[in-house]
């Protein structure tokens, strides 16, 4: 290896190799389009955080005081967006995908690393064009578009909010593509498929997903544009259409989307669930098979969202019944994680924390799941708060967990540096609880029948409103403090070693942060993932 | 404080016996499993933290725990799939006999009909302990007729009759709120339903009255001029309408259909493809979308069905413009009156 070229950094890495603001945009490393998507995301998040806070205090009192109802709905609209498609899509794949998998998979980078760098300006193109229809005035139509009311009725930037998202599709079709070619073609010697680490099954499995049902959105969006500006007769009726068609197209990608946020998730839980318990997964091929039925399945259950949208009794019965199917795998996997621990060495680190919690939270979020493919429940549940509470149960205490385990997990490994341990588990605690009071009593006001997207509601729901918005006060402050306490340990945190968990991954068989080609010379493999008994020497450091 | 949180809505119709067991199967579901992990959780946790358990036990995985903890909640679900879908199907088709309420919803409104004629707006008013079956229809985006206290919810699309149905069990008065989210005052757009002895409920029918909506249905069938043609004599050009509700209609490229409230709908807005038309008729009957409004269309609709019981014998004193012409060149669509 070369000389070091800074005097006081030992060692060159792919972060000080060089410093310019163009050796950043212009990056094709993996690792710096992770970090330069992290930075994206970020900034994304607190935007449809402070449009969260605003639902939330708007809804303290019963008339909904604080705010006009056109701008609730704005808000609500922008909130959906925002989350969805610029931060819980990318959150996992896009910055942690992007900076673990070509390590896991013993790479120098990805397959194509200047389409990984396309993929993030289309994101920054797309995630601009929303804010800029969040500037000049926003979009009232709620994330889901719904005809004719976003085609004909709606009168606010329906067309530039469309053009943002199919810009963030594209760049998650890139990423996905990405991904497949990378885990196909650029495995180390010796990495066969069963022994690849959970978290690249899982995302493989959101990779096919991102290819195969993004276009479909693009197109029903499209679809909805066409009508908008051309007033070509396709959703609505008084030109033509059918406005039923418009939620099929809509879910054939949005409810596999839901997976898109939750799979790679997954992936996560099973890397910090082994690491932390020192133990191989209990059941490897089931919970690496469980991605893969879920991605297959996923695509069948969309119509599990349009119960009472006017579907034949026939079909509303196969969409049921595939819910539960997909239901299974999901369970299988909280029951491998749980096996996962039994007779481990387990620590407690705060990734293990955010590990717990997903479990905890993703098990009452699918339980919940089961209402809702009730046939004869959906009907009264559909379309109130219960929906709201399920659907945050997944993405915020599913996904946004494992983002956050996820970011505590590899941060010694992107930055080289540990993060506070003790604020850490702090705001793991604040966070676990701010969000089951925030979003626990929802589950209650949709049973007695809150509708949801209510700018005002009837007074008997005021007090768990209250409860709901009290809890979303405490979940901000737990959002806030790793925002802190992450930048702080930038400069101030202790520095990591190249492997402080003793993890048996491949990602972590390098220095922290790695150099710019991961790896010194290209690893073998001649192991299963998670061979912890062959290790003793992967000493837990930190 | 705690005196005004409510944790279970009211009970005011039957499909609250059939939906609230099961949801509270679903919730002891949901308890059992999530309890357990938690628990089993927090045991392994405690039972085998670093300090006193540092040597981690290697262990593969097991087909048969597999195979346990796959189809046991498979069952499970499979359970709850068929309780489900019977409690669904007991929503589908109205009762025989049902009272027979129209409705049309538009931003951001509700507007109901009785049979006699009373029109409500964001009131329905019914008896209770007799099965109501209510037709609705958008005038524009799509919208959600649900009623909490009756487990009862229902999407309002344009251009489409559906049916909503349930029977009301005590008398009161109960939210109606729109479901689906529909622009600017979706959370204006809610009303009461009142559930009401019989005795009162005629009471109140009787207060109202402004004839009923099939006799508002017979003067709009003179005024669109739907008379010249539809009629029961020699003269007629049209399929007589008597009789045509729910029954079978035959095409001239051999297929059929039911005549129901969307068939007859559709077939007075128009356009009508070539190859649907009725067997035996000149394509000759004008377009009249964008000409009939909602609530007229449900009073034409009701002039129809209730011509199951008067066959069409109205005299038509109403004059039939350009009579001769039309004889000359069946292709002419005739003058069409404006409403």
């Amino acid at each position: 290896m070369s000389a070091p070229s800074v005097a006081i950094e030992p060692r060159e890495h792919y972060l000080n190799v060089d410093y310019g603001i163009r050796s950043w945009l212009l990056t094709t490393d993996h690792k710096r389009i992770g970090v330069l998507y992290m930075i994206s995301i970020t900034v994304m998040f607190f935007i449809g955080g402070i449009f969260a806070t605003l639902i939330r205090l708007n809804l303290m009192t019963p008339a909904g005081d604080l705010v006009s109802a056109d701008t609730y709905n704005k808000l609500f609209t922008m909130h959906g967006i925002v989350m969805v498609f610029f931060f819980l899509i990318p959150s996992v794949p896009a910055v942690i995908g992007n900076f673990v998998l070509p390590m896991m998979v013993g790479a120098r980078d990805m397959a194509f690393p200047r389409i990984n760098l396309l993929s993030w300006y289309l994101f920054v193109i797309g995630a601009a064009i929303t804010l800029y229809s969040i500037v000049v005035g926003g979009v009232d139509t709620g994330w889901t578009f719904y005809t004719p009311f976003s085609t004909t009725y709606s009168n606010t930037y329906v067309f530039s909010s469309i053009v943002g998202i199919l810009f963030s599709g594209f760049s998650s079709i890139f990423t996905g593509l990405n991904f497949i070619a990378t885990i196909h073609k650029l495995r180390a010697p010796g990495l066969t498929w069963r022994r690849m680490q959970l978290f690249l099954w899982s995302n493989y499995a959101t990779a096919v997903i991102m290819v195969l049902g993004t276009p479909v959105v693009a197109i029903a969006l499209i679809l909805v544009a066409v009508e908008r500006v051309w007033h070509i007769g396709i959703f609505n009726p008084a030109l033509g259409g059918d406005p039923v068609l418009f939620q099929h197209l809509f879910w054939f990608y949005s409810h596999p989307a839901v997976y898109i946020m939750v799979l790679p998730a997954m992936g996560v839980i099973s890397e910090v669930v082994t690491t932390f318990s020192r133990k191989r997964v209990f059941g490897y091929e089931f919970v690496a098979a469980a991605s893969i039925a879920i991605a297959v399945f996923g695509f069948l259950v969309w119509g599990h969202h349009m119960f009472v949208a006017g579907i034949s009794i026939y079909s509303a019965l196969v969409f049921s019944v595939m819910s539960y199917l997909v239901a299974i795998p999901s369970a299988v996997k909280v029951f491998n994680w749980t096996a996962t621990l039994y007779k481990g060495a387990i620590s407690y680190r705060t990734p293990m924390l955010y590990a717990f919690g997903f479990i905890g939270l993703f098990t009452i979020g699918g339980l919940t799941g089961l209402f809702l493919a009730a046939l004869g429940v959906d009907i009264h549940v559909t379309d109130t708060y219960f929906v709201v509470a399920h659907f945050h149960y997944i993405m915020v205490g599913g996904t946004v967990m494992a983002y956050l385990g996820a970011i505590h997990y590899w941060w010694p490994k992107m930055f080289g540096r540990m993060y506070p341990e003790g604020w850490a588990k702090l705001s793991a605690g604040i966070i676990f609880i701010g969000f089951n009071v925030t979003f626990f009593p929802q589950f209650l006001l949709g049973y007695l029948g809150m509708p949801r997207r209510y700018h005002a509601y009837a007074p008997e729901f005021q007090v768990l409103n209250v409860m709901s918005t009290a809890g979303a006060s405490i979940l901000a402050v737990g959002y806030l403090l790793p925002l802190i306490y992450l930048i702080w340990s930038l400069r101030y945190g202790e520095i990591a070693p190249a492997n402080p968990w003793g993890s048996t991954g491949l990602e972590w068989q390098t220095t922290s942060p790695p150099p710019t080609h991961n790896f010194e010379e290209t690893p073998t493999v001649t192991e299963e993932a998670y061979s912890y008994d062959k290790h003793p020497e992967m000493e837990f450091v930190a | 404080m705690w005196t005004d949180l409510p944790l279970w809505p009211a009970r005011a119709a039957n499909f609250a016996d059939k939906v609230d067991p099961l949801y509270l199967f679903l919730v002891a579901v949901t308890i059992f499993f999530s309890v357990g992990i938690f628990l089993t959780i927090t045991v392994f946790a405690i039972k085998y933290r670093r300090s006193v358990h540092p040597k981690a036990e290697q262990i593969e995985g097991s087909l048969a725990v597999e195979a346990t903890w796959s189809i046991i909640p498979l069952g499970i679900a499979l359970f709850i799939f068929v309780w489900s879908a019977s409690v669904y199907f007991s929503y589908g088709a109205p009762p025989k006999n049902s009272l027979r309420i129209y409705g049309t919803a538009k931003q951001w409104m509700w507007k109901f009909q009785q049979p006699d004629g009373q029109r409500e707006i964001n009131e329905l008013h019914v008896p209770v302990d007799r099965d109501v079956a209510v037709t609705l229809i958008s005038q524009d985006v799509i919208h959600s007729f649900f009623v909490p206290a009756f487990r009862v919810k229902m999407d309002v699309l344009p251009n489409r009759y559906r049916t909503v149905w349930f029977r009301p069990t005590r008398p009161g008065t109960y939210h109606l709120f729109c479901a689906e989210y529909c622009g600017t005052s979706h959370a204006g757009m809610i009303g009461w339903v009142v559930v009401m002895e019989p005795p009162d409920y005629e009471a109140w029918l009787a207060s109202g009255g402004e004839g009923s909506l099939a006799s508002s249905g017979e003067k709009l069938f003179r005024h669109f001029g739907c008379i010249s043609c539809h009629r029961s004599d020699k003269g007629a050009r049209g399929p007589d309408l008597a009789s045509l509700y729910g029954r079978e209609i035959h095409f001239q490229d051999g297929t059929t259909a039911i005549a129901d409230e969307n068939y007859i709908r559709d077939r007075i807005l128009g356009p009508r493809p070539p190859n649907r038309q009725v067997a035996g008729w000149q394509p000759i009957m004008p377009v009249f979308r964008g000409q009939v409004n909602e609530d007229q269309m449900l009073e034409l609709i009701a002039y129809v069905k209730s011509l199951q019981q008067n066959p069409l014998n109205v005299n038509p004193n109403a004059p039939i413009p350009d009579e001769e012409q039309r004889k000359r060149n069946p292709q002419v669509a005739p003058q069409v009156i404006q409403p």
